[in-house]
């Protein structure tokens, strides 16, 4: 007889002992860190207003005036970067909290339910998959118009399908479980079912994997930014940076390099944190 | 078909059919069942897997799959209402209520992220609508009558935390939450070892008489059933074979099929030599045979036994036992042992 816990949370200590094993998850963990003090501290750390334009001093190169340079405008790509940290971290945290709920949602229901609901969900879920999620996005955010709002819903959309699968599979296999059973014996209704008894027991599985998608979303949104579906500007984002810094590639290269790298630590970080966790939730990568 | 208008019935289960759907057509897995739960009682329903024990115990409480099972007919009528005929609603409100259920697993009928205080109260707070605080002090009360040690600090660990005992007991207070009328136990105690099966029964009979509630206790297990029972129903392949009080049922078997069950159990009294295992196997649901169901293992098979489907009689033995039915007209008719 075997003592199944069905993830590592319910043995408390067991996730942060697997987490806690790999260096790799603190590089991401150090990394994320910084990144967000960076962006709740925006004002303090940054050395100019990132939308102060300033003709005379245009596209200068790093400087000890302008550590990152400037752009076209003049403006101080360092502290644009600052402040272009807290649109792709709220963009994605956002985006990927409200696909989460609603692909959890959709996800427990389908796999609660089953049955010709299950399989009419799951479809138009493959139908959304087929799109390639910038796709998605693109064509969303060019309905919804360019702003910070429609962004965030824009990405979130693009992201449920996802969300769903994730949670429907495990699902499934709780619904069958004694516990379960012996809940609709105590006379506990569908709805209480899954909120009380399936939910907590798969919510790791939905978290760790949100982790791993928040990179897609930030990667997303930098990209509808470049495209120029993103926030409209002055407003610094990394994604419409990087567009400005395009056309002036060959002359200023800092301004298009500098928010590429950001991207790049940004999506790295949320990465090797995401692949950490679901290391540690994976009974079949732990060492026990 | 006998049917006493028992007035001490807390349950009184006629004619269910409950049936399964296999390659599109429909199967009894029960039939023909008719049962009086009475008042304070623990009757026993024994037979070997297949047999329909546990799809009845289901079928009481409704919990049978949504696809592909189905009550065909019959009623079981509780507190003057048929259950058949419950909307689901109605039924979740006596779910755990006024008729409870425990499994045969302990280990995994527990949900692993709540604590076991947690898991009785919430039982508690949907039936009665108390307030959090008096399902807690309730859920305490719960498992110090259960007999769980230190309840005050272990009404705040998990599941994990307990070994399978403790944890039936658990499911035990869960159960006897809202006082219910009905306990049904699906083998409750297979899963546990001798020592700790002995306690939970001896548990369970204190607690029948405490709460005045009569239960309905599925077993394989014919020790068990010598213990716990007040009366016992014998069952072969979806069908009553034989019903008794527990003594008569041990000293005077008349069906073929209990006389074998009997002849196969260890015992402490006989060589364990004698022990016969019954030859062949439960009929599968796709191919009942049309007669007696037990007819192609039985040793006293007679032409008539294959050709028509004997009725549950009452036996006209020696004690005048009235309340002892058997299903099978050969043994009746006073052929001898």
């Amino acid at each position: 007889m075997t003592a199944a816990a069905p993830t590592t949370l319910s043995r408390p200590g067991g996730l942060w002992v697997a987490f806690s094993n790999n260096r790799l998850s603190w590089v991401g963990l150090v990394l994320l860190a910084a990144i967000v003090l960076i962006a709740i501290f925006a004002p303090l750390i940054a050395p100019h207003d990132p939308l102060e334009q300033n003709i005379v001093s245009r596209l200068e190169p790093p400087s000890a005036e302008f550590w990152l340079g400037t752009d076209s405008y003049g403006r101080d790509v360092l502290s644009r970067l600052i402040y272009g940290s807290r649109i792709s971290l709220v963009v994605g945290f956002l985006a990927i909290l409200i696909a989460m709920s609603i692909g959890a949602t959709v996800g427990i229901l389908a796999g609660y339910i089953g049955g010709p609901f299950d399989q009419l969900v799951m479809g138009l879920l493959d139908v959304m998959l087929s799109f390639p999620t910038l796709l998605l996005g693109l064509m969303i955010a060019a309905m919804l118009g360019a702003s910070l709002e429609n962004l965030i819903i824009a990405i979130a959309i693009t992201e449920i399908a996802p969300f769903a699968r994730i949670a429907r599979a495990p699902t499934i296999s709780l619904k069958q479980r004694d516990f379960v059973e012996a809940g609709r014996a105590l006379g506990f209704g569908p709805v209480r079912i899954m909120r009380v008894h399936i939910l907590p027991n798969m919510i790791s599985d939905v978290v760790v994997m949100g982790s791993l998608w928040m990179a897609s979303a930030i990667r997303t949104e930098a990209s509808l930014s470049f495209i120029g579906l993103g926030v409209p500007p002055p407003a610094a984002t990394w994604g419409g940076m990087i567009r400005e810094g395009f056309e002036n590639i060959l002359d200023a290269w800092w301004l298009a390099v500098f928010p590429s790298l950001a991207i790049l630590l940004t999506v790295l970080a949320l990465n090797l944190l995401g692949d950490a966790l679901r290391d540690a939730i994976d009974p079949k990568l732990r060492a026990e | 078909m006998m049917m006493n208008a028992d007035d001490d019935a807390v349950l009184t289960i006629s004619n269910l059919r409950t049936e399964f759907r296999i390659g599109g057509v429909w199967h009894a897995a029960v039939r023909d069942l008719s049962l009086t739960l009475r008042r304070n009682e623990t009757l026993a329903i024994v037979g070997e897997s297949g047999s329909g024990k546990s799809v009845t115990a289901l079928s009481i409480l409704r919990l049978l799959p949504n696809a592909g099972a189905r009550i065909g007919a019959g009623e079981m009528m509780f507190e003057g209402r048929d259950i058949a005929q419950l909307s689901e609603h109605e039924m979740s409100r006596i779910r755990g209520n006024a008729i409870a259920m425990i499994f045969q697993e302990p280990m995994t009928s527990l949900n692993p992220t709540m604590t076991v205080g947690q898991q009785i109260a919430e039982v508690i707070t949907i039936h009665r609508h108390v307030p959090h605080s008096e399902a807690s002090a309730e859920a305490l009360r719960l498992l110090r009558e259960v007999k769980i040690p230190a309840a005050e600090s272990r009404i705040h660990d998990y599941p994990h935390q307990f070994s399978g005992g403790m944890r039936q007991r658990v499911m035990i207070a869960m159960a006897l939450a809202c006082r219910p009328k009905i306990l049904l136990a699906d083998e409750p105690t297979t899963a546990l070892d001798v020592t700790i099966q002995a306690q939970v029964l001896m548990q369970l009979d204190e607690l029948k008489q405490a709460y005045g509630m009569s239960i309905l206790f599925i077993t394989h297990n014919l020790g068990v059933v010598a213990q716990i029972a007040d009366r016992v129903a014998v069952m072969y392949a979806g069908e009553v074979v034989e019903l008794a009080g527990v003594e008569t049922l041990f000293a005077r078997p008349t069906h073929p099929y209990t006389a074998a069950l009997l002849r196969a159990m260890p015992r402490a009294d006989r060589s364990s030599d004698s022990l016969e295992p019954i030859a062949g196997s439960v009929p599968p649901l796709t191919s009942m045979p049309p007669g007696c169901a037990y007819a192609p293992r039985c040793p006293h098979k007679l032409p008539s036994c294959v050709q028509a489907r004997p009725a549950l009689q009452e036996s006209s033995d020696l004690a005048g036992d009235r309340s002892h039915l058997v299903r099978c007209p050969v043994r009746l008719a006073g052929a001898s042992p």
